[in-house]
């Protein structure tokens, strides 16, 4: 039983460009991954703890100790667009 | 909290979340200084930019300060929280999605109780997340306003510093309980030294979702949520306009949608901005590069342990003390300083009244005139004492003794130096008195028959006569003491 997806907007809010052609198969495919998932969640895990990590590791914290930043310079340099100081990015909102 | 008007009447509901930045040394998940003060870009590493391959790793003490807040609060500290991510494109937010909270918040359902003209209430808090803070953006070209931008200029020393959010249940109604609750949270902060929570510098900033229904109807409203006051005024203002406009909208038969809308200080009304995402639309899953964070009863222990005084529970204790509301609900909010100068006054003997009449009033309207702080001033609680004992053993009126506290707190040494050099101590030694009241009685022999004839209102004639001849210096008290002896 294939699931139904909206590919034009799940593609939208990961802000990608697909080919009108390429909606259908990549809506098939994303329906057999969802199918997948549909299928563990009917699993019986009465009993199962919950795991949100495959390591089974806890807490791995870092004392709040500051560490030598980057060169504003050389940090800068690698951006399409910038000022001496900051990163220049196109409008966020629209003119609109 | 029902808003009457021409179609009926109708109910505000208003939630509010608060962001507060913590000011940790370093950021949330890097190194990197927390400091938004310094030169743009100059805080940033390979995590906070999400250069390829860098991994964040938990700031401990960002964790250990949420917790306190939540504790604060009354909140339960989750035992098995994690991180997920918040999905969303946007030049402020490198990674792609913000490293933030879903459905195990560190910290849930607690309460805050405010008071608005007299009136209590509680607003419940659902939770309080843990995630990092955005970018700072600044739209260039004709005055930097959003809508007319040519672009974006992006400061990421703001990027991945621990951000607090605070949401509470729709549990307040009026523009005014929004700013008692928002004003509360932010002495709650102050109180655990987490955050400097500077409104003006956006270190504690608060948004508001309004929404109105008529009176009676379970169901809530549509809900707007109303974002851009940077004081606890306009957070009033602001949310009292969106109840005004959304009954208004609904009136004339519109409907209210779920938007975003800003408020402009200027023109003192909300602006639509965009249509606001669906929740889902921000696809949160659980941080794959973060593993989850077991905070059982042995981890919390310290914190709650080592929460301070909450503003709220030392107001009580001042009142029991024996000041009055007013006086409480100032000082115990008050400089660490202040409080401490009371404190210590009153253990030393110093009459609590007095003391804190002497704190909220005259020294502060003294450091108010000089521009200046307690703590760049000499003043102590042993001088509170001996300013206290030497208006109790009559030596200084209480006038005298606010010019004495104001040449203290200039440096000019101690109170009962001071008030001798400045000559200000009373004549409360009877025999010097004597001879003063006697050539005043022999002047005025006929009112002095009059008041030994029961005369009571000429007492007032008789002490002022005597603080003339003594230039005020003498002991009120004292001299109708031997006024009556004598007659």
């Amino acid at each position: 039983m294939p699931i139904e997806i909206d590919v034009a907007h799940v593609a939208r809010l990961a802000r990608l460009s697909l080919p009108e052609e390429d909606l259908a198969r990549y809506g098939e495919q994303l329906g057999l991954i969802l199918e997948h998932a549909a299928a563990i969640q009917g699993v019986e895990t009465e009993g199962v703890e919950p795991t949100a990590h495959p390591l089974g590791i806890v807490n791995r914290f870092r004392p709040d100790e500051v560490r030598p930043s980057l060169d504003r310079g050389v940090v800068l340099e690698q951006a399409p667009d910038s000022t001496e100081t900051h990163f220049r990015v196109p409008p966020a909102l629209d003119a609109s | 909290m029902i808003v009457e008007s021409a179609s009926g009447r109708w109910e505000p509901v208003i939630g509010i979340e608060v962001h507060v930045e913590l000011e940790t040394k370093s950021k949330m998940f890097c190194g990197c200084t927390v400091d938004t003060e310094a030169e743009p870009n100059t805080n940033v590493c390979p995590v906070c930019l999400a250069l390829p391959g860098a991994l964040p790793v938990i700031n401990e003490r960002a964790i250990e300060w949420i917790a306190r807040i939540g504790l604060a609060l009354g909140c339960t500290v989750t035992p098995d929280t994690v991180f997920s991510r918040k999905n969303y494109f946007y030049a402020d937010i490198p990674k792609g999605y913000q490293i933030s909270q879903f459905d195990l918040p560190v910290c849930a359902d607690g309460h805050l109780d405010i008071e608005v003209d007299g009136v209590a209430s509680r607003v419940g808090i659902e939770r309080a997340h843990m995630e990092e803070d955005t970018a700072k953006s600044q739209h260039a070209g004709d005055g930097g306003r959003i809508h007319t931008a040519t672009s974006t200029l992006v400061d990421f020393n703001r990027a991945g510093v621990p951000l607090v959010e605070i949401v509470s249940r729709p549990d307040m109604h009026t523009g005014a309980q929004a700013r008692a609750y928002a004003q509360a949270l932010r002495q709650v902060v102050l109180a655990l030294d987490v955050s400097d929570a500077k409104l003006e510098e956006g270190s504690m900033r608060f948004d508001a979702n309004v929404s109105v229904r008529p009176e009676g109807e379970p169901e809530l409203g549509t809900k707007v949520e109303v974002k851009n006051m940077n004081s606890f005024r306009s957070l009033e203002r602001a949310v009292d306009h969106e109840i005004s406009r959304q009954i208004a909208h609904i009136e004339s038969g519109g409907t209210v949608i779920q938007e975003t809308r800003h408020w402009d200080e200027a023109d003192g009304r909300t602006h639509g901005m965009r249509t606001k995402e669906g929740s889902s639309d921000y696809r949160y899953f659980t941080e794959p590069d973060l593993p989850p964070m077991h905070l059982d009863e042995d981890w919390v222990a310290p914190i709650r342990a080592a929460l301070p005084e909450l503003p709220e529970a030392r107001a009580a204790r001042y009142r029991q003390m024996g000041l009055e509301a007013g006086a409480a609900d100032v000082l115990a909010p008050a400089s660490p300083r202040a409080r401490e100068l009371f404190e210590s006054a009153v253990g030393a003997g110093g009459d609590p009244r007095q003391v804190a009449n002497w704190l909220v009033q005259d020294v502060t309207a003294w450091l108010r005139k000089a521009d200046t702080d307690l703590e760049a001033t000499p003043l102590s609680a042993g001088h509170l004492v001996e300013l206290g004992r030497l208006v109790d053993d009559g030596k200084l009126s209480s006038s005298a003794a606010v010019m004495v506290l104001g040449h203290v707190l200039a440096g000019d040494g101690a109170p009962a130096g001071v008030a001798e050099a400045n000559d200000l101590i009373q004549i409360s030694d009877a025999g010097a008195l004597e001879s003063a009241i006697d050539e005043i009685i022999a002047a005025n022999p006929e009112e002095w028959e009059r008041y030994v004839g029961g005369e009571q209102k000429l007492t007032g004639f008789f002490v002022g006569q005597v603080m003339r001849v003594t230039q005020g210096k003498a002991d009120p008290k004292l001299v109708s003491q031997i006024l009556r002896d004598k007659a």
